[in-house]
């Protein structure tokens, strides 16, 4: 067998390969929305939510998803409620209500010490110990999600880019931001296992701003992130393997290396971008000054 | 299905901390295929009244009906087109010119993603109409002042509007753009669509527009510009602020 295929004959490395690109396609493709919503930091909070919420349904004696589901959506609706007061930033209240939330089953355990599901692979994420019932339910998630962004795709851009403008033409805005959140939710929920809680934010807001700086374009915006999201994701789960690292950390970082990347190309296209002057076009290197006049062709 | 008739204002208040009138007690009348500029300083309560013509402000008190000829529902609503004050806009977002217009016509095929052959033809004929043709795949803060006014003017014109209010449409412009956007509202009233705009320009838009409404919480004055842009009115509407701002 040629090595490179090598990781392929384990039955649990194809589950985790496509667990990761599934995950990867579909945190890259609400990155988008998420950070267009200004609300970067909720993969962070929501899944520290969903952890504590976890821990507490298991001490309750509850399933481990019936648990998370509760408390993260809890805490998306408080979240929801109080953004939409415009007072406070999306952020501020979710760096509030889900830390408090976590720390309620922090709490939980130190007091009574009767957590029994691992605890390190929720924090840090374990690919290789998914299930098969994680796994359809990692597919279903992901195919009900991806439904949710594109049967809605032109009432969540018109809300997110201007709201009452949506909400004029007849949009229901406030439904529609809520069942966002709830699907957000979701999506959290069910990469925590494999992806953790601290690593998260990274799979979730990398992709997509890596994409937001390679096109001005909604549409192309969304594309990029979805194949970046999956290519990093697969790539750090592929790379994983040889280099005997664990998963999660691995594919966060081929993200950052994508986000390195895209970033570096942006700097050079912006360096060398094509411009006319006086009708002609072309490209060389240059710096807006005074001194440099030129037009720019239409992107 | 019948056509809008008028616009009809009766007891108007609304304001948003409790007991602090922004709109009080303003009756209007506006008939279809009026082209009305309201004039009133910054604070006047311009954008309020608007916005509440729109719908998305629950009135206090008062009524704001939309008449229409041959009707059989009371439940009658036109279309409205809204076009924001585009200091409102976030430029950084990543959308083009096409996707910007796309928008306003979101309920055709709602559930499709896309924009499709149809749209698509449909907004090269308002960005043609708007002297914006071959600009569809630009992105929105690589365009001028006017001609970003312009875009967002295309967006409420997709939806074929009845009426179609726009919020200072001019503010922050040149004089060639401000012409452009005014020729432009002209030849859109010229083809039946009522028209209400908020302005700070007395001397370009209001001077020139049909009808003028002097608006400082309430109706001041309205009528022609030779009727109503008076030295008496124009103090009491913008005098009245300046005492208050003290
Ligand atoms: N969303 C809001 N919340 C609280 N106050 C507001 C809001 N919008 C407007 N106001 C207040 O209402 C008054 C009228 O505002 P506005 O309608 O924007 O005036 P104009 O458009 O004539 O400048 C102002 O005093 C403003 O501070
Ligand atoms: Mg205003």
């Amino acid at each position: 067998m040629i090595e490179f295929l090598l990781p392929f004959q384990y039955d649990f490395f194809i589950k985790g390969i496509l667990v990761s690109v599934l995950l990867g396609g579909i945190c890259g493709l609400a990155g988008v929305y998420i950070i267009l919503r200004g609300l970067s930091y909720v993969g962070h909070g929501l899944s520290h939510a969903a952890f504590g919420g976890a821990i507490v349904g298991n001490i309750a004696g509850m399933n481990y998803y019936v648990g998370a589901i509760i408390w993260s959506y809890l805490a998306s609706f408080v979240i929801y409620e109080i953004s939409k007061r415009n007072k406070i930033k999306p952020d501020a209240a979710i760096g509030l209500v889900t830390t408090a939330i976590f720390a309620f089953g922090v709490l939980l355990v130190s007091m009574t010490n009767r957590y029994t599901r691992n605890f390190e692979s929720l924090l840090f994420g374990n690919i290789l110990a998914i299930t098969e019932q994680d796994l359809y339910i990692i597919v279903s998630v992901t195919i009900l999600s991806g439904a949710f962004f594109f049967l809605l795709h032109k009432r969540l851009v018109f809300s997110f880019f201007d709201n009452e403008s949506a909400k004029i033409s007849g949009i229901k805005t406030s439904y529609i931001e809520l069942l966002f959140s709830f699907v957000l939710a979701t999506i959290i929920i069910v990469s925590m296992s494999s992806i953790g809680v601290t690593l998260l934010a990274s799979v979730i807001v990398g992709p997509a701003i890596s994409a937001r700086m390679l096109s001005n374009n909604f549409s192309n915006v969304v594309f990029l992130s979805i194949v970046i999201g999956c290519v990093a994701s697969f790539s750090g789960m592929y790379a994983s393997f040889f280099l005997d690292s664990s998963s999660g950390p691995t594919i966060v970082m081929f993200i950052t290396l994508a986000f390195g990347i895209t970033a570096i190309y942006a700097l050079i296209k912006k360096i060398f971008h094509t411009h006319s002057h006086g009708g002609i076009s072309h490209s060389h290197p240059h710096i807006h000054t005074d001194e440099h006049r030129h037009e720019h062709t239409p992107r | 299905m019948g056509s809008f008739e008028y616009l009809k204002i009766t007891g108007l208040s609304y304001g948003f901390a409790y007991h602090t009138f922004v709109i009080e007690g303003v009756n209007l009348t506006i008939p279809k295929g009026r082209f009305v500029s309201i004039v009133g300083p910054s604070g006047s309560g311009k954008t309020t009244l608007l916005k509440l013509l729109c719908g998305i402000y629950e009135p206090w008190s008062g009524d704001i009906e939309y008449i229409c000829n041959d009707c059989d529902s009371i439940f009658y609503y036109p279309s409205v087109g809204y076009v924001p004050q585009i200091e409102t806009i976030d430029w950084n977002f990543p959308v083009s010119v096409q996707e910007v217009i796309a928008m306003g016509s979101w309920n055709y095929k709602s559930y499709l993603p896309w924009i499709d052959k149809k749209l698509k033809n449909q907004i090269k004929d308002v960005l043609k109409m708007l002297g914006l043709s071959g600009y569809e795949k630009r992105h929105i803060r690589a365009l001028s002042g006017g001609e970003q006014q312009r875009v967002f003017l295309g967006r409420a014109l997709i939806r074929n509007p009845d009426v179609l209010i726009l919020d200072e449409p001019t503010t922050g412009l040149d004089y060639v753009s401000r012409e452009k956007i005014f020729d432009i509202l002209k030849t859109l009233n010229n083809s039946g669509i009522t028209i209400i705009l908020s302005t700070h320009d007395i001397t370009h838009i209001a001077n020139r527009s049909p009808w003028v409404i002097c608006f400082n919480k309430y109706v001041i004055a309205e009528g022609s510009p030779q009727h109503v842009l008076k030295e008496d009115n124009l103090l009491k509407t913008y005098g009245l602020a300046d005492y208050r701002i003290k």
